[in-house]
């Protein structure tokens, strides 16, 4: 497995886009904190970065790779590698690259200005997010034979996560407006990573005071030990069902 | 040494395999023929384990091959087209094959230097042509000595030198009792290399039949010549 | 006229051969204050050395002058209200003043005033009291340049700083005011002014304001209070120039103003509060040159208020400039400088050719529906705001700056 791993990453490693993404991310962080007057201010701008530009490229980039590497996964599948022993390579080999990229790009500048909980919080979390969005680009990919479709189911799982999801959430608030909804908001936030990760970033910022009485129940639910162990699993839920899942279509799909 | 039993597959309502049972031996060198979208390719991916069958079971050795993925170490395969991960050289690529799967057997690099691939191995693959990647998957194939060769078009996009070197080599690699099994159009190409040929349409296996046992039901020396009078006569 | 000169001179004179001068101290005849003012008569001033003493409860019942040398430390013993002034012009200077008792039942101050007048209270630092310097029905009287400092952690064990409770014409001047409860609390005094006062990190307001009608407060800082600035049930206030800053967190206000009617609000600074100033049932305030940074909120106008004028005011950096819960509008925004204004100025008259909305759609959801702030900084509010702003349609129609300035004022 490891040898696999090793050679996905050296591609993935020596990609343009890769390479684009790490320097965009790297020129956008640095600039973000030298332009603010206020650090906190550029971890501000940065967290729109993590929330909206990662999970978009990691989507994007993991669906097209699965499917310009179907060739490969060919080849490797004719070699006496079990198929669940080659899918979860490239999991990783993609994972752990578009991670690189990310602590490359946004984490050193990160480090640089704001060594601090936020900080690592926010590596963290965009850590997590590459990942996460990896898994469910594999899940879409193998589900879907055809690579347009897949880009385009891709950009609307995206879509989804990123701005359709919220939009839900606005609209169950009105119509429930009457009852409280503080408290079923923190199990309907656990169903999207990227609230998820917003949520556990902007908790340990000291905007969370604007965000009054719903910010004190999440403070009181995710700022506990309990509540970081709980977030930070279902984070791990949100890699390991559709990893799982797409293992196992992967296990049975005609190549 | 591979028994395919009444192995069927679909895809969406096409047949492509319906009930096909083969039995290839060691030593046989089998040519597999059929018109376009006759299953052939369908069948060598069954073989391999690349397509997953509906109905039917595939042993090799013995062994259920849905259980015993390892029964691919025996086999040599030569995609149709080899496509592989852009930002390698070739010589990447060889050396994951190898590490891969290359600790145990004896590597068998006549085609890698018959085809010059030394000079050529810091070459990124997206900047290869069709036929260097041809090479690049003959060679991949024979690399690893193995006991069972697949080979889905082989000359197809190769160069006539390159077709002439690796015809040899198939030929070397039949004397040493090999099961080979080779799709082509093109059937002149196969006349003095096959023993055997099974012949498909539309998912069926219409005979398997040893060349010679061909060549004296149809009265016809040719492969090319024989197989048009099988289909002329249905 | 010689001899109306004459008169006066011999009147002061003949105060002067009356008033006596008395020393406290270790090596004086007086040990103990009290025995000191057991002594005195009206008019006469103490001059206390420095040292440590313990007086109990020091009642200062003749109008004398009370003046320490070398700051001298009264100690309540966690047990006692320190001094309690009882009569008419005494003047307390310069004491150490230290360790109140704590009672749940009455109000135990460092010096408290009883139903007085002309009382100065001046360069005293009180250290762990109670209520710190404590005015009831005092008039007239001033509590100058004290230093007040409490430690308690919760509401119910702190006092407050300053109190003043039915007194007039007070004059709150140069304090500073720390880890009490309220820093200056307010509650039925009239025509008082407050001014260069430093308020900080009390435990619930800086400055709290009730039922005060005809006071002014100036140039004061009141800085990460718990809840800020609290303004309530009074008419007639005047604020110019204080500063409000830091007051962050739950439920904090820079300055919270609540049934507040013909107010005037100028030349204040709101810095990096949660929300700059609230407002609730608030009628008639002028609201001019005051700078809104770096705040959550710059503003929140409930919809009880009406008739707020807001001109030629400062809002840079704020999360959202305003906030309101009402769709209808009663309120005036004009010539003010908006950091988020994108409009142009042709005709170079400094001011802005198109209207500013500083209502933002997202902030008229959280209003409406408080919940939705967990979508706060999410792409879709982002968006939703950046349509609104292209076509408006659920913003108040009315609330806008038509003439906002293109550049911020001075």
């Amino acid at each position: 497995m490891k040898k696999i791993i090793k050679y996905v990453m050296t591609d993935i490693l020596r990609n343009r886009i890769v390479l684009l993404y790490t320097a965009s991310l790297f020129i956008i962080s640095f600039s973000m904190f030298s332009l603010e007057d206020n650090n906190s201010k550029g971890l501000l701008s940065l967290l729109n970065i993590i929330l909206i530009f990662v999970p978009l490229v990691s989507i994007i980039f993991s669906t097209i790779y699965v499917y310009n590497s179907a060739e490969f996964i060919e080849l490797l599948v004719s070699q006496p590698l079990k198929r669940k022993t080659i899918w979860l390579s490239l999991f990783t080999g993609l994972a752990s690259s578009l991670s690189l990229s990310f602590i490359i790009g946004a984490g050193i500048p990160v480090i640089i200005y704001q060594a601090n909980t936020i900080g690592f919080m926010m590596i963290g979390m965009g850590i997590l997010l590459s990942i996460i969005f990896v898994a469910i680009a594999m899940l879409a990919a193998v589900k879907t034979r055809d690579k347009a479709k897949g880009i385009g189911v891709a950009i609307l799982l995206w879509l989804y996560f990123s701005l359709l999801f919220d939009g839900l959430i606005l609209f169950l608030l009105f119509q429930f407006a009457d009852y409280p909804l503080e408290k079923p908001m923190i199990v309907v936030t656990a169903l999207n990573p990227v609230d998820l990760g917003r949520i556990m970033i902007l908790l340990h910022m000291d905007v969370s005071a604007m965000m009054g009485y719903t910010g004190a129940i999440f403070k009181d639910f995710f700022g506990t030990y309990t509540g970081m162990i709980f977030s930070f699993g279902i984070m791990l839920l949100w890699i390991a069902v559709p990893v799982w899942f797409s293992t196992r279509k992967f296990n049975r799909k005609d190549l | 040494m591979i028994i395919t039993s009444n192995v069927s597959k679909k895809f969406r309502k096409l047949k492509a395999l319906d009930n096909v049972s083969v039995t290839c031996n060691k030593g046989e060198c089998i040519a597999l023929i059929g018109p376009n979208a006759s299953g052939k390719t369908t069948l060598i991916k069954t073989i391999l384990g690349m397509v997953v069958q509906d109905s039917g079971f595939i042993t090799f050795n013995g062994n259920n091959i849905l259980h015993h993925w390892q029964y691919r170490e025996q086999i040599g395969y030569m995609p149709q087209t080899g496509r592989y991960p852009d930002n390698m050289s070739i010589g990447q690529v060889l050396n994951m094959m190898k590490d891969i799967r290359g600790d145990k057997v004896t590597l068998d690099e006549d085609l890698v230097n018959a085809f010059e691939l030394k000079t050529l191995m810091n070459k990124r693959m997206r900047t290869l042509s069709g036929g260097t990647r041809q090479k690049v998957s003959a060679s991949l194939a024979f690399l690893f000595s193995p006991v069972v060769l697949i080979l889905d078009e082989p000359t197809a996009g190769l160069d006539p030198v390159a077709s002439e070197i690796l015809k040899e080599k198939i030929i070397m690699e039949k004397k040493k009792g090999k099961l080979i099994l080779i799709t082509s159009h093109i059937l002149s190409e196969l006349d003095d290399l096959v023993t055997q040929v099974i012949y498909m349409q539309d998912g069926q296996l219409r005979f398997h039949k040893s060349i010679e046992e061909l060549r004296s039901d149809t009265g016809e020396v040719k492969l090319n010549k024989a197989i048009a009078h099988f289909m002329r006569k249905n | 006229m010689k001899r109306v000169w004459l008169i006066l001179f011999l009147l002061s004179a003949g105060m002067v051969t009356h008033a006596k001068t008395w020393y406290v101290g270790n090596h004086q005849f007086y040990k103990t204050i009290s025995a000191a003012v057991q002594a005195a008569a009206n008019g006469d001033t103490i001059f206390v050395e420095a040292g440590l003493y313990h007086e109990k409860n020091l009642v200062l019942n003749k109008k004398i002058v009370l003046k320490g040398i070398g700051l001298p430390v009264l100690d309540g013993e966690n047990k006692y209200e320190i001094i309690s002034v009882k009569a008419n012009g005494v003047i307390v200077d310069g004491f150490t003043i230290m360790h109140s008792g704590v009672s749940s039942m009455e109000d135990i101050a460092g010096i408290k005033i009883y139903d007085c007048r002309e009382v100065v209270i001046e360069n005293n630092k009180l250290d762990d009291t109670f209520f710190g310097i404590y005015s009831q029905h005092g008039t007239n009287c001033t509590i100058r340049n004290n230093q007040l400092k409490a430690y308690k952690e919760e509401e119910q064990q702190s006092g407050n700083g300053i109190h003043c409770w039915k007194s007039d014409s007070m004059r709150i001047i140069g304090n500073t005011i720390t880890g009490h409860r309220d820093g200056i609390y307010f509650e039925f005094v009239t025509n008082s002014i407050i001014w260069r006062n430093t308020s900080f990190k009390n435990i619930r307001y800086g400055l709290h304001f009730m039922f005060s009608q005809n006071d002014t407060y100036v140039t004061n800082i009141f800085r990460d209070n718990g809840a800020g600035v609290s303004v309530m049930y009074s008419h007639s206030v005047k604020m110019f120039n204080n500063y409000f800053e830091e007051n962050w967190g739950d439920g904090a206000y820079g300055l919270l103003l609540k049934e507040i009617t013909d107010s005037y609000i100028g030349g204040n600074h709101f810095d990096k509060n949660t929300t700059g100033i609230h407002m609730e049932g608030a009628n008639r305030i002028q609201m001019e040159r005051n700078t809104f940074e770096s705040n959550g909120w710059a503003m929140q106008i409930q919809a009880s208020c009406m008739d707020i004028v807001v001109t030629r005011n400062n809002f840079i950096g704020n999360t959202f400039d305003v906030a309101t819960n009402s769709s209808l509008v009663l309120n005036t925004f004009n010539n003010n400088y908006w950091d988020k204004y994108e409009g142009y100025d042709l005709d170079n008259d400094k001011i802005g050719d198109v209207p500013y909305r500083p209502v933002s759609l997202y902030s008229m959801i959280v209003e409406k529906n408080p919940p939705a702030m967990m979508l706060f900084r999410s792409f879709i509010t982002s968006l939703m705001d950046k349509t609104e702003k292209v076509l408006p349609g659920i913003t108040p129609e009315n609330l806008k700056d038509e003439h906002p300035m293109m550049k911020r004022l001075n």
